[in-house]
């Protein structure tokens, strides 16, 4: 029994940590400030989808991990996507409902959260940016959105289709 | 299977949720204060950072595959080429490698000579800012020398641009310093155009200090350089301190509103000058010899 949920959450973990690695992977100067939140749009479709498998700590976890591979305080990324997929969890019935090409537009606000808190605490802390600079993460993010669901659809966290 | 116990224990899941998202709120908002004030969680950063390593390795794959790609099939016309270009490199920068030998020569000759005409104007030391006052409305600064290295009250503190401020408290390792901009402080200067001697006071800004004691008709304008006069005996004469930057004469007003610019960037500044004023005496027994 927990072999096989072990053996069901490995895809998953696959997923996250290629995410990871998107987000940290090299890319020309001119696309950094519209690198994709390659990291939350994931940890948004899991949440989502198995709001009881991968919770809040999960999140925080990652968002750890994230800190150190971006160079940014301890606990900055962990506490912006526990409370993303905090809203997630509290809202995935009526997520779920949209079809893909919709969810694009209902994740903006999530996506928004995200980067508003990362500003947020980035202001706090005394590093200044403009605002604007972070808008290009959201809209990346939102129009990639329908390309990561479909991705992701295809891994076998299940072994069953009914999961409602 | 999983499904089944998911709809059971539906509420009270759903009730820790928000538990374990203040909890982990709580937990993130300390490690943020921690790690911006202290250096406590570097080894917690260290240890996630190793496990972070071998991603970067994999991502950085493709760039050093292609550069191993590129370097191993460069063709050997190329590598001629590259041969050809550096040995043509290597002979220009040895002739003028030869040159600079010259130069350092010349310059150790003429640093000599500088050092020699510093010692019989005035003895300086360089000193580095340790911290500067977090209080905006508090100019001071604390540098690295104290009463060990003979730094007392009321010493003059200059950088190479100009002046900066003086000595307020003296401690055995470090000193505290007096900005020229901090609202209490005020300096005798004279305008180097026309020998006009006022007072230049502190505005509480980095940018500005005001000479509220010239009168309407005082030959003053904007573009002027003030320098220490070196009458209030604290600076030595003669060092730059500000530029007339607005000259404002109101009729119904007996003073004219005057204020300048420091030439030294007050907020910009890491390492400054203490001086040390010679006396006349010791000046001429050097000059003797």
């Amino acid at each position: 029994m927990s072999d096989d949920r072990a053996s069901r959450r490995l895809p998953v973990l696959i997923s996250i940590v290629v995410a990871l690695m998107l987000a940290i992977a090299p890319m020309p100067n001119w696309a950094i400030p519209f690198r994709p939140d390659w990291v939350a749009l994931v940890l948004i479709y899991w949440s989502m989808n198995l709001p009881r498998t991968y919770s809040v700590g999960h999140a925080w976890l990652i968002g750890i991990v994230l800190d150190v591979a971006h160079g940014t305080l301890l606990g900055q990324h962990a506490l912006v996507l526990s409370c993303v997929v905090y809203v997630t969890i509290k809202f995935h019935l009526q997520l779920r409902l949209y079809p893909v090409s919709q969810m694009a537009l209902t994740i903006v606000p999530l996506l928004g959260l995200y980067e508003f808190l990362l500003f947020w605490i980035n202001g706090v802390a005394g590093i200044h940016a403009p605002l604007a600079t972070y808008w290009g993460p959201v809209l990346t993010s939102a129009l990639l959105w329908p390309l990561v669901t479909l991705v992701l659809r295809t891994v076998p966290y299940r072994s069953r289709a009914s999961h409602m | 299977m999983a499904a089944g116990t998911d709809s059971q224990h539906r509420s009270p899941r759903l009730a820790s949720l928000g538990v374990r998202f203040l909890l982990l709120c709580g937990l993130s908002i300390t490690l943020l204060i921690v790690d911006q004030r202290e250096n406590h969680l570097d080894t917690v950063r260290r240890a996630v950072d190793a496990a972070v390593e071998p991603l970067r390795t994999i991502v950085d794959a493709p760039v050093a595959l292609w550069q191993w790609i590129n370097d191993t099939t460069t063709s050997r016309s190329d590598l001629l080429l590259d041969n050809n270009r550096l040995r043509t490199e290597r002979l220009l920068t040895q002739a003028r490698l030869q040159r600079y030998t010259a130069l350092e020569a010349e310059n150790a000759r003429l640093r000599a000579m500088l050092e020699a005409t510093s010692r019989v104007r005035d003895r300086v030391r360089v000193a580095e800012i340790m911290s500067v006052s977090p209080n905006p409305f508090r100019h001071s600064i604390v540098i690295d020398k104290g009463t060990r290295d003979d730094v007392y009250d009321g010493q003059a503190i200059v950088n190479a641009d100009g002046v900066v401020g003086q000595i307020i408290n003296t401690g055995l390792l470090s000193a505290q310093g007096l900005l020229i901009s901090d609202p209490d402080h005020a300096l005798p200067v004279e305008v180097n155009r026309t020998g006009l001697r006022t007072i230049a006071v502190g505005t509480g800004e980095f940018d500005r200090l005001d000479l509220p004691f010239l009168p309407n008709n005082a030959d003053i304008a904007e573009g002027d350089l003030l320098v220490t006069s070196g009458l209030g005996g604290a600076f030595p004469a003669g060092y730059p301190v500000a530029i007339i930057s607005k000259v404002e004469r109101i009729p119904a007003m007996s003073f004219a509103e005057v204020s300048a610019q420091p030439v030294a960037a007050l907020n910009q500044i890491r390492e400054v000058m203490l001086i040390w004023q010679s006396d006349p005496s010791s000046d001429s027994e050097v000059g003797d010899e």
